[in-house]
This record gives structure tokens, sequence and C-alpha cells, in this order.
């Protein structure tokens, strides 16, 4: 039905990211199902990338972040690994790269997927467009076929076998962009995208300085625990863009979302809306984030915020 | 400077979208339509090109008849002169769209090709990078600043963690976002003139489609939700919710 698959992993300082780990899972059910092998593809350094593949592909590249050499060293293993199927995580970096390797290979691509099944012999893609209004299934119809996967629509794969890892040479193409990176100073280390709890603070919150109630309420709720804003909060430079979420910002699938003085228009929910749990706090009633929350406190955030910390605290 | 901004009609973010009653596709949309937001944004930027730099801005669009609206709109907001590559209906393979846009930007030479970083209905999140692709020029993707110099592009984007500043050569393609720029209101006057202006045809050429969609349906709707007015035991209620129905914490 389909030959191999890769995963093209994202790497950083703690190791393959969680977002690759989760597609890790997807390309071990699809091999098992196809009868095919999978294997990750690590480019540029590998000592600390190899976690939980039984095989690794290791592409070798000058440094820097150039995603067209990033795309073509992708296209180079998909090749010799005898690829019918290449995964990547639909994060922003995972998206960019899987455009540019589709269109270098000229195959179809199917961008954030949120599922995978398999019925009679074909494999359907799931995804959420419109800003999750609908959900369609897709048949991937090239050879090979290339597709994102939205964070945190697998349980990351679990265990770190020991893996094999094969080094391969690819010509790669002199790059086309200068990319300089800085990371941005954050309060909490956990990508909004990866945290399975995100506390989402809005116009409501009124400024920055009140911010605290927020973090503290992250604090009670723990390590998986992080923040995150609506635009008009972003915009405003009360907190930094990568915490936007929503059409123009981050579409995220956390296991909690708390809703603090959002109003809930439909471009905000855009990027929430498969969440699987939304609590929402709103003095307002009439507020349409109501529409959509498993759980709806209607009240003055600065009363309700502290009585949840407290009572996370207190109740241990 | 000669500068192309290729903008997609899509869907009013406030309108319906059902699937279709054949069960595999999504049914024809009734409201109104838009220019895709990301897409306005970058008429925006170029635009300001045009007011600075002296650029000559056209705006292309694929699509079926319904898209020359969005032309015009495009060219009341400023644009000079409007390409549609037309067909019978949006294709679901965005490399489709992505190989006919191509071949018509490719009968010209252009500075700058300007692009949404994804058309907020099918969110294909591709054409941009496929269109650099075939022109071999370079891309730059999910762009939040840009400044042009005579013949480099330096651009500010965002990834996870991280901001990027990215450098390179002119002709380029630019995949901007919408923080990048609010797009201006046409102006009455610009309304009027935008009827005057040139909307050139040409059909598209469009080849196989290497993607199909096998059903549609809408998500899981969530049961209406509880809702409760904040009191002395609301705290309580809710960490117990949390813990005991939902088992998230
Ligand atoms: C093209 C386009 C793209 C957009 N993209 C995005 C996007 O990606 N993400 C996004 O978030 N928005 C986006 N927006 C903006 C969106 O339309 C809304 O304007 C925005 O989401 C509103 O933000 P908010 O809920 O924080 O503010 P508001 O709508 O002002 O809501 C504030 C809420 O706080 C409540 N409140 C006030 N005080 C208190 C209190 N003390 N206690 C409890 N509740 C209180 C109010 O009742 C109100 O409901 C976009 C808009 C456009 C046009
Ligand atoms: N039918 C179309 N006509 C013109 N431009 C398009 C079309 N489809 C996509 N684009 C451009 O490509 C961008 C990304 O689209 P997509 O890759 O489909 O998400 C859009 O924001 C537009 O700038």
């Amino acid at each position: 039905m389909a030959g191999n698959i890769i995963v093209v992993a994202e790497h950083g300082e703690g190791g393959v990211r969680s977002t690759s780990r989760e597609v890790f899972t997807l390309a071990q059910e699809l091999a098992s199902a196809t009868g095919g092998e999978w294997a990750a593809v690590v480019i540029g350094s590998v000592e600390d990338a190899v976690v939980g593949s039984p095989r690794v592909l290791h592409v070798p590249r000058p440094a820097g972040r150039d995603p067209d050499t990033c795309a073509a060293a992708a296209a180079h293993a998909a090749e010799v690994f005898g690829t019918g199927i290449i995964l990547l995580a639909a994060t922003a970096t995972g998206k960019d790269v899987a455009a540019r390797l589709a269109a270098m290979l000229g195959v179809a691509l199917a961008q954030d997927c949120t599922g995978c099944r398999i019925s009679e012999d074909t494999i359907l893609l799931t995804r959420a467009p419109y800003g999750g209004k609908v959900n369609v299934e897709m048949q991937m119809l090239t050879d090979p076929w290339v597709a994102t996967v939205r964070p945190r629509s697998f349980a990351p794969l679990a265990g770190s076998r020991a893996a094999v890892v094969e080094t391969m040479d690819a010509a790669l193409p002199a790059p086309m962009l200068q990319v300089r990176s800085e990371a941005m100073s954050k309060d909490l280390d956990l990508d909004v995208s990866e945290a399975g709890i995100v506390v989402s603070g809005g116009r409501g919150m009124q400024g920055p300085e009140h911010w605290g109630i927020l973090k503290e309420l992250v604090d009670a709720l723990g390590p998986r625990a992080t923040l995150a804003c609506s635009r008009p909060v972003s915009d405003a430079g009360w907190r930094p863009r990568s915490e936007h979420v929503g059409q123009t910002g981050r579409t995220i699938s956390p296991d909690l979302y708390i809703a603090c003085g959002i109003s809930g228009a439909v471009q905000h929910v855009a990027g929430i809306a498969s969440s699987k749990w939304i609590v929402a706090i709103n003095r307002d009633p009439a507020a349409p984030i109501f529409r959509v929350a498993d759980y709806g406190i209607v009240g003055d955030l600065f009363e309700v915020v502290p009585a949840l910390t407290r009572q996370l605290r207190g109740s241990q | 400077m000669e500068i192309a901004v290729c903008i997609k009609q899509t869907p009013d973010t406030e309108g319906a979208v059902h699937p279709a009653a054949d069960g595999y596709s999504v049914a024809p949309f009734d409201g109104t339509w838009i220019i895709n937001p990301h897409d306005e944004a970058a008429v925006e930027l170029a635009l300001q090109l045009k007011d600075s730099a002296g650029a000559h801005v056209t705006v292309v669009a694929l699509g079926p008849a319904r898209v020359e609206k969005a032309l015009r709109e495009a060219l009341a907001m400023g644009a000079d002169a409007a390409v549609h590559v037309k067909c019978d209906a949006m294709p679901v393979d965005p490399a489709v769209t992505a190989r006919a846009l191509a071949e018509e930007l490719a009968k010209r030479h252009w500075s700058l090709i300007l692009a949404g970083e994804v058309a907020i209905d099918s969110q294909g999140a591709q054409v941009p990078q496929r269109i650099a692709g075939r022109l071999g020029i370079p891309c730059v993707g999910a762009v939040e600043a840009a400044t042009i110099d005579e013949d480099h592009c330096h651009v500010q984007r965002m990834v996870e963690g991280a901001r990027e500043y990215v450098q390179c050569t002119i002709p380029a393609v630019l995949a901007i976002n919408r923080r990048l720029a609010e797009p201006r209101y046409p102006t009455f006057r610009g309304i009027m003139q935008a009827k005057r202006k040139p909307v050139d045809v040409v059909e598209a050429r469009l080849g196989g489609t290497g993607m199909a969609v096998r059903r549609a349906y809408l998500p899981d709707s969530r049961e209406k939700g509880h809702m409760v007015q904040y009191g002395a035991n609301t705290a309580a209620d809710a960490v117990r919710f949390l813990r005991a129905v939902a088992k998230v914490i």
C-alpha cells in the first residue's frame, strides 16, 4: 500500500521535541499497518537526537537554519530509504519545511493533520480546515506524499530504544536564505503548542501588570501548564507574540484550555477549537466563549482566578 | 519595482461552513466572501511599497467567476492591475493552484511576489513555497515584518520559541502573516477608480490533483457546557469537575 515511512524530526537541546515524538507514534502505527519500515531523519547534529526511534537516518549539513537545505536533506533521505510517506510535526518550522519538500519532490502535502485511519487499504488523513468548523478526510494520490501532524494529536512515542544510526552524504544546495535566530525570553519553558494545560488571558485582564494571577494559576496547575493570550493582548505588547492563539496566531490542542477575560471571537476560537476541555471565566454571561466552553464561570476573573489557584493548592 | 500579490477569496470568518449532503465534500458557501485576511496584509505591504518607493502592484487571484470581486476590492485599496486566473472551481489540492499561479507569474519579471501565510478556509499552507520552488527563487514563510532594499529583503518571523531574522535576495516570494499590517480601507475615490482599472482574465491550466476529499463531517459538537454564576463553592466545584469528570488535572 505504501513504501517506507520517514519522520523528519526536530530536535533541540533537550533531544527530539515531543511534537516529533508524537509523529513517531503515527509512523509506528502506519508502519505496522502497512508492513513498511519507519525511520527518523535527523538533519544536522545527531548527538542530542537519538531518542525513541529504532532507526535514524542522519544527514549532516552545514550549521544554520535554512529551510531549503533541510528540505533537500529530507528529500535525499526519502529517496535513499524508498519512502512512500514523509511525516513532520506541524510546527512553524515543520510546516515550512514540508511545503518546500513537497514542492521539491512535486508531490502532495496535507498540512496540520489531526488524525489518521486506514479504511479498506486506504490511508485517510483527518484535517480540520475552516478554523475547525468542519473535518475532512483526505486521500493522498501521489507517491510519495507528505503530511504534517498537529501537535498533541498523538501521544509521544514512549521509550528510547537504542537506534541504528546511518549517516548519509547528501549534496545539498547552497542556502538562499540567511537566517539568524534569537531565542525569545520566556517566563516559562514550555511552548504553547506542547503544553497539556493552557491558561489564556484576554483584554479582560486589563493590563500586563495583572498577569501575576495567571502565572500563579499556571504554577498551581503544574509543569504541564503554560500561558497563552488573545490577539489584542499580544498586539498591545502585554504578552509576547509567541503566546497569541487564533486564526492569525498559533493553533493549539491542549487537554485543558482556561480562557480568562476572553470574549471568544471566531478568530480566537479557530485556534483553540481542538482543545479537549475548555473552561471560560468571563463576567458577561452572553460572551460567545461560553458557547464553546465545557465549564463556564460567570464572574469577575480577579476573584475567580485566585480562588481557583487557592483551591488547587489547598486540595492537592 | 513590480510587485505581484496572490490573493485568495475565502468565506468570511464568521460564515457557517457545512459538509454537503453527499457526505464527502464541503457544501458550497453561500455567505459573504472576503479576501483571505493574511493576503489583505500582503496587499497592504505592497501598497506601502507603492507609497514609499513607487512600486507597481498587480493582484492575482485564481478561482471561479466570483473571485473577480476580491480583485476589485484590492484594486479599490489601491492596487494598479489585476489578473484573474479563471477556472470552474477552486482546486482541492493547493499544488494545483500553485502550478497554475506559477505559470501565470512566470510570464513576467517581478521584483517581489507576495502571498498570505495560509488560506483560512482550506488551510493548505504551501502555495507560496510551491510558487517559489517553481520559479527557482527564495521564499520566506510566516513573515511579520519586512523591509526591501534594492536587491535584498530583510524579514522577521516567529517560530516556536524564537524570532528569526531572515535575509535573501530579490526576486523572492514572501508569505505574509496578518500581524504584519492592518490593511487600509478602500476610499470612495479608490472604489470609483477600481471600476475602471483593468482585470486581465486568463484561463487556468489545472493539472491532475494529488489529493481528494473522501469524507466531510462536523466535528463532535461540545455538549452544552456547564455554566455557573461565581459563588462561594464555585472554585471547589470547578476543581472537582476538572479532576473527576474531565480528568485533566
Ligand atoms: C483578520 C482578523 C484576525 C484575527 N485573529 C485573531 C486571533 O488569531 N486571535 C484572537 O484572539 N483574536 C483575533 N482577532 C481579533 C478577534 O476578532 C477579537 O477582537 C479578539 O479575539 C478579542 O480579544 P479578547 O477576547 O481578549 O477581547 P474582548 O473581545 O474585548 O473581550 C474581553 C472579554 O473580557 C471580559 N471581561 C472584562 N473584564 C472582566 C473581568 N474583570 N472578569 C471577567 N471577564 C471580564 C469581557 O466581558 C469580554 O468578554 C482577529 C481579528 C481579525 C479581524
Ligand atoms: N486560489 C488562489 N488564488 C490566488 N492566490 C492563492 C490562491 N490560493 C492560495 N493563494 C495564495 O497562497 C497563500 C497560501 O495559500 P494556501 O497554501 O492554500 O494556504 C494564500 O494566502 C494566497 O496568497
